[in-house]
Protein backbone atom coordinates (compact mmCIF):
# COMPACT_ATOMS: atom_id res chain seq x y z
CA UNK A 1 0.00 0.00 0.00
CA UNK A 2 1.67 3.53 -1.06
CA UNK A 3 2.19 5.80 1.86
CA UNK A 4 0.10 8.68 2.07
CA UNK A 5 2.05 11.76 -0.03
CA UNK A 6 2.24 14.33 2.46
CA UNK A 7 3.78 13.81 6.13
CA UNK A 8 1.34 16.40 7.80
CA UNK A 9 2.17 14.42 11.28
CA UNK A 10 4.76 13.20 13.33
CA UNK A 11 3.61 9.57 13.07
CA UNK A 12 3.80 9.78 9.03
CA UNK A 13 7.35 12.01 8.94
CA UNK A 14 9.11 9.10 11.34
CA UNK A 15 7.43 6.49 9.45
CA UNK A 16 10.81 6.56 6.73
CA UNK A 17 13.31 4.73 8.26
CA UNK A 18 16.01 7.77 7.37
CA UNK A 19 14.49 9.89 9.40
CA UNK A 20 13.95 7.85 12.23
CA UNK A 21 18.17 7.21 12.37
CA UNK A 22 17.89 11.13 12.32
CA UNK A 23 15.86 11.06 15.60
CA UNK A 24 18.08 8.99 16.94
CA UNK A 25 21.03 10.53 16.22
CA UNK A 26 19.50 14.20 17.42
CA UNK A 27 18.51 12.10 21.16
CA UNK A 28 22.24 12.12 21.78
CA UNK A 29 22.33 16.19 21.62
CA UNK A 30 22.15 18.80 18.85
CA UNK A 31 24.30 18.47 15.71
CA UNK A 32 24.74 20.35 12.34
CA UNK A 33 23.63 19.34 9.42
CA UNK A 34 27.26 18.65 8.33
CA UNK A 35 27.69 16.19 11.14
CA UNK A 36 24.22 14.32 10.60
CA UNK A 37 25.73 13.99 6.59
CA UNK A 38 28.83 11.97 8.09
CA UNK A 39 26.92 10.03 10.26
CA UNK A 40 24.04 8.78 8.42
CA UNK A 41 26.28 8.49 4.56
CA UNK A 42 23.62 10.57 2.89
CA UNK A 43 24.29 13.41 0.25
CA UNK A 44 23.35 16.58 1.78
CA UNK A 45 20.26 17.52 0.05
CA UNK A 46 18.38 14.33 1.06
CA UNK A 47 19.31 15.11 4.84
CA UNK A 48 18.64 18.56 4.44
CA UNK A 49 15.09 17.47 2.74
CA UNK A 50 14.55 14.68 5.76
CA UNK A 51 15.18 17.46 8.22
CA UNK A 52 12.57 20.08 6.45
CA UNK A 53 10.17 17.55 6.82
CA UNK A 54 10.95 16.99 10.69
CA UNK A 55 10.68 20.28 10.56
CA UNK A 56 7.34 20.83 9.16
CA UNK A 57 5.86 18.96 12.25
CA UNK A 58 8.39 20.25 14.79
CA UNK A 59 9.75 17.35 15.53
CA UNK A 60 12.88 18.84 15.15
CA UNK A 61 13.87 22.30 16.04
CA UNK A 62 16.92 24.60 14.20
CA UNK A 63 18.90 27.35 15.16
CA UNK A 64 21.70 29.40 13.50
CA UNK A 65 25.58 29.25 15.45
CA UNK A 66 27.58 31.26 13.76
CA UNK A 67 27.25 30.08 10.15
CA UNK A 68 26.48 26.70 11.24
CA UNK A 69 22.71 25.60 11.81
CA UNK A 70 21.77 23.12 14.65
CA UNK A 71 19.39 20.89 15.49
CA UNK A 72 17.89 19.33 18.05
CA UNK A 73 15.06 16.92 18.76
CA UNK A 74 11.42 18.92 19.77
CA UNK A 75 10.08 15.77 22.70
CA UNK A 76 7.10 17.11 22.65
CA UNK A 77 5.97 16.67 19.35
CA UNK A 78 6.92 13.16 19.94
CA UNK A 79 3.91 13.46 22.92
CA UNK A 80 1.60 11.53 20.34
CA UNK A 81 4.03 8.48 19.95
CA UNK A 82 4.08 8.30 23.13
CA UNK A 83 0.89 8.49 24.35
CA UNK A 84 0.12 5.71 21.96
CA UNK A 85 2.21 3.55 23.58
CA UNK A 86 0.39 4.20 26.38
CA UNK A 87 -3.04 3.64 25.24
CA UNK A 88 -1.24 0.16 23.65
CA UNK A 89 -0.22 -0.54 27.26
CA UNK A 90 -3.61 -0.13 28.73
CA UNK A 91 -5.57 -1.79 26.39
CA UNK A 92 -3.23 -4.77 27.48
CA UNK A 93 -3.36 -3.65 31.32
CA UNK A 94 -7.12 -3.89 31.07
CA UNK A 95 -7.36 -7.05 29.17
CA UNK A 96 -4.64 -8.79 31.52
CA UNK A 97 -6.80 -7.26 34.66
CA UNK A 98 -9.93 -9.55 33.20
CA UNK A 99 -7.55 -12.12 32.60
CA UNK A 100 -7.34 -12.29 36.43
CA UNK A 101 -10.84 -12.59 37.17
CA UNK A 102 -11.01 -15.59 34.61
CA UNK A 103 -8.23 -17.31 35.99
CA UNK A 104 -9.90 -16.85 39.63
CA UNK A 105 -13.23 -18.29 38.28
CA UNK A 106 -11.07 -21.08 36.71
CA UNK A 107 -9.30 -21.81 40.61
CA UNK A 108 -12.79 -21.69 42.05
CA UNK A 109 -14.28 -24.34 39.58
CA UNK A 110 -11.07 -26.55 40.41
CA UNK A 111 -11.78 -26.10 44.13
CA UNK A 112 -15.18 -27.04 43.96
CA UNK A 113 -14.52 -30.09 41.74
CA UNK A 114 -12.36 -31.32 44.61
CA UNK A 115 -14.73 -30.67 47.16
CA UNK A 116 -17.14 -33.25 45.25
CA UNK B 1 11.89 2.71 27.72
CA UNK B 2 8.75 2.47 28.70
CA UNK B 3 8.39 1.23 32.32
CA UNK B 4 4.79 0.41 34.32
CA UNK B 5 3.66 -0.51 38.25
CA UNK B 6 3.75 -3.96 38.80
CA UNK B 7 0.13 -5.38 38.06
CA UNK B 8 -0.14 -3.40 34.54
CA UNK B 9 1.31 -4.29 31.41
CA UNK B 10 4.84 -3.94 30.55
CA UNK B 11 5.56 -3.16 27.33
CA UNK B 12 8.82 -2.58 25.67
CA UNK B 13 10.62 -2.54 22.41
CA UNK B 14 13.23 -4.79 22.32
CA UNK B 15 14.25 -3.46 17.92
CA UNK B 16 12.57 -0.87 15.75
CA UNK B 17 10.07 -3.89 14.38
CA UNK B 18 9.16 -5.20 17.63
CA UNK B 19 7.10 -4.83 20.83
CA UNK B 20 7.16 -6.99 23.67
CA UNK B 21 4.34 -7.00 25.87
CA UNK B 22 5.13 -9.03 29.25
CA UNK B 23 2.74 -9.65 32.80
CA UNK B 24 2.97 -12.47 35.85
CA UNK B 25 -0.25 -13.99 36.67
CA UNK B 26 -0.48 -15.95 40.03
CA UNK B 27 -1.60 -18.92 38.52
CA UNK B 28 -0.20 -22.22 36.79
CA UNK B 29 0.58 -22.17 33.19
CA UNK B 30 -1.85 -24.82 32.11
CA UNK B 31 -4.63 -22.61 33.27
CA UNK B 32 -3.13 -19.51 31.78
CA UNK B 33 -3.07 -21.23 29.06
CA UNK B 34 -6.80 -22.15 28.62
CA UNK B 35 -7.63 -18.20 29.17
CA UNK B 36 -5.46 -17.47 25.51
CA UNK B 37 -6.62 -20.43 23.88
CA UNK B 38 -10.33 -21.38 24.60
CA UNK B 39 -12.95 -19.63 23.10
CA UNK B 40 -14.93 -19.27 25.31
CA UNK B 41 -12.79 -17.73 28.34
CA UNK B 42 -10.75 -15.42 25.68
CA UNK B 43 -14.42 -13.60 24.90
CA UNK B 44 -14.40 -12.99 28.49
CA UNK B 45 -10.99 -10.55 28.24
CA UNK B 46 -10.25 -9.95 24.99
CA UNK B 47 -13.12 -7.11 24.46
CA UNK B 48 -10.60 -4.78 27.39
CA UNK B 49 -14.17 -3.67 28.03
CA UNK B 50 -14.19 -1.42 24.54
CA UNK B 51 -16.80 -3.19 22.96
CA UNK B 52 -18.92 -6.28 22.37
CA UNK B 53 -17.13 -9.49 20.91
CA UNK B 54 -18.56 -10.66 17.83
CA UNK B 55 -16.46 -13.71 16.43
CA UNK B 56 -14.26 -15.67 18.12
CA UNK B 57 -13.11 -18.69 16.69
CA UNK B 58 -9.85 -21.07 17.40
CA UNK B 59 -8.68 -23.78 15.18
CA UNK B 60 -6.04 -24.68 17.48
CA UNK B 61 -3.56 -26.76 15.25
CA UNK B 62 -0.35 -26.07 13.54
CA UNK B 63 -1.78 -24.91 10.18
CA UNK B 64 -5.04 -24.12 11.47
CA UNK B 65 -6.87 -20.45 11.77
CA UNK B 66 -8.29 -17.96 14.20
CA UNK B 67 -10.17 -15.21 13.62
CA UNK B 68 -11.37 -12.62 16.53
CA UNK B 69 -13.86 -9.79 15.71
CA UNK B 70 -15.28 -7.01 17.74
CA UNK B 71 -17.88 -4.23 17.53
CA UNK B 72 -16.47 -0.97 19.99
CA UNK B 73 -18.57 1.05 22.05
CA UNK B 74 -17.78 4.29 19.71
CA UNK B 75 -16.71 2.69 16.05
CA UNK B 76 -17.14 0.32 13.41
CA UNK B 77 -16.74 -3.35 13.70
CA UNK B 78 -12.95 -4.59 13.17
CA UNK B 79 -11.31 -8.17 12.86
CA UNK B 80 -7.83 -9.35 13.26
CA UNK B 81 -7.04 -13.07 11.86
CA UNK B 82 -4.39 -15.21 10.94
CA UNK B 83 -2.56 -19.10 11.48
CA UNK B 84 -1.13 -20.88 13.89
CA UNK B 85 2.26 -21.92 13.13
CA UNK B 86 3.85 -23.38 16.02
CA UNK B 87 1.97 -24.87 19.48
CA UNK B 88 3.71 -26.17 22.38
CA UNK B 89 0.78 -27.01 25.27
CA UNK B 90 1.28 -24.59 27.93
CA UNK B 91 4.20 -22.92 26.69
CA UNK B 92 4.34 -21.60 23.35
CA UNK B 93 2.43 -20.46 20.76
CA UNK B 94 3.78 -18.74 17.15
CA UNK B 95 0.72 -17.44 15.03
CA UNK B 96 0.51 -15.03 12.36
CA UNK B 97 -1.82 -11.89 13.08
CA UNK B 98 -3.17 -9.91 10.14
CA UNK B 99 -5.53 -6.60 10.89
CA UNK B 100 -8.41 -6.95 8.13
CA UNK B 101 -8.21 -4.07 6.25
CA UNK B 102 -4.48 -4.60 5.60
CA UNK B 103 -4.17 -8.34 4.33
CA UNK B 104 -0.08 -7.66 3.23
CA UNK B 105 0.63 -6.80 6.70
CA UNK B 106 0.71 -9.46 8.85
CA UNK B 107 2.91 -9.86 12.15
CA UNK B 108 3.86 -12.86 13.88
CA UNK B 109 3.37 -13.23 17.44
CA UNK B 110 4.88 -15.33 19.61
CA UNK B 111 3.60 -15.94 22.92
CA UNK B 112 5.40 -17.61 25.69
CA UNK B 113 4.51 -18.85 29.01
CA UNK B 114 6.71 -20.15 31.81
CA UNK B 115 5.68 -21.00 34.94
CA UNK B 116 7.92 -20.57 38.27
CA UNK B 117 6.36 -21.55 41.73
CA UNK B 118 3.07 -21.41 40.86
CA UNK B 119 3.47 -17.78 39.09
CA UNK B 120 3.16 -17.67 35.21
CA UNK B 121 4.87 -15.29 33.08
CA UNK B 122 3.13 -14.39 30.09
CA UNK B 123 5.32 -12.44 27.32
CA UNK B 124 3.99 -11.95 23.76
CA UNK B 125 6.40 -10.77 21.50
CA UNK B 126 5.03 -9.07 18.04
CA UNK B 127 7.58 -9.13 15.28
CA UNK B 128 6.38 -7.22 12.02
CA UNK B 129 8.17 -7.86 8.62
CA UNK B 130 8.72 -4.50 7.67
CA UNK B 131 8.85 -0.95 8.32
CA UNK B 132 5.54 -0.15 6.25
CA UNK B 133 3.60 -2.99 8.17
CA UNK B 134 3.88 -1.46 10.97
CA UNK B 135 3.02 1.90 10.08
CA UNK B 136 -0.12 0.31 8.81
CA UNK B 137 -0.35 -0.50 12.38
CA UNK B 138 0.65 1.95 13.70
CA UNK B 139 -2.31 3.93 11.63
CA UNK B 140 -4.70 1.29 11.77
CA UNK B 141 -4.55 1.20 15.11
CA UNK B 142 -5.13 5.08 15.72
CA UNK B 143 -8.05 5.03 13.07
CA UNK B 144 -9.62 2.49 14.55
CA UNK B 145 -10.29 4.03 17.71
CA UNK B 146 -9.09 1.34 19.94
CA UNK B 147 -5.70 2.34 19.50
CA UNK B 148 -4.73 -1.50 19.44
CA UNK B 149 -2.48 -3.48 18.17
CA UNK B 150 0.82 -2.79 17.46
CA UNK B 151 3.25 -1.39 16.90
CA UNK B 152 5.45 1.16 17.62
CA UNK B 153 8.03 3.42 17.26
CA UNK B 154 10.74 4.73 18.15
CA UNK B 155 12.92 3.83 21.33
CA UNK B 156 13.88 7.69 21.06
CA UNK B 157 10.19 8.50 20.89
CA UNK B 158 9.47 6.63 23.99
CA UNK B 159 12.21 7.68 26.07
CA UNK B 160 10.92 11.38 25.49
CA UNK B 161 8.24 12.16 28.40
Amino acid sequence: MARAATTTDAFNAIAEPRRREIIDLLAGGEQAVGELVRELGLGQPQVSKHLRVLREVGVVAVRDHGRQRLYRLNGSALKPIHDWVKNYEQLWSERFELIDDVLTDLRKDQADDHDH
Amino acid sequence: MTTTTSGSAKVTLPAPDQILIEREFAAPASMVWRVLTEPDLVRRWWHAKRGEITTCEIDLRVGGTWRYAMRPFNGKEFAFYGEFLEIVPSRKIVQTETFEPFPDAAATNTTTLSEHNGVTQLRILVQHKTVQARDMHINSGMESGLQDAFDLLEQAAVSLT
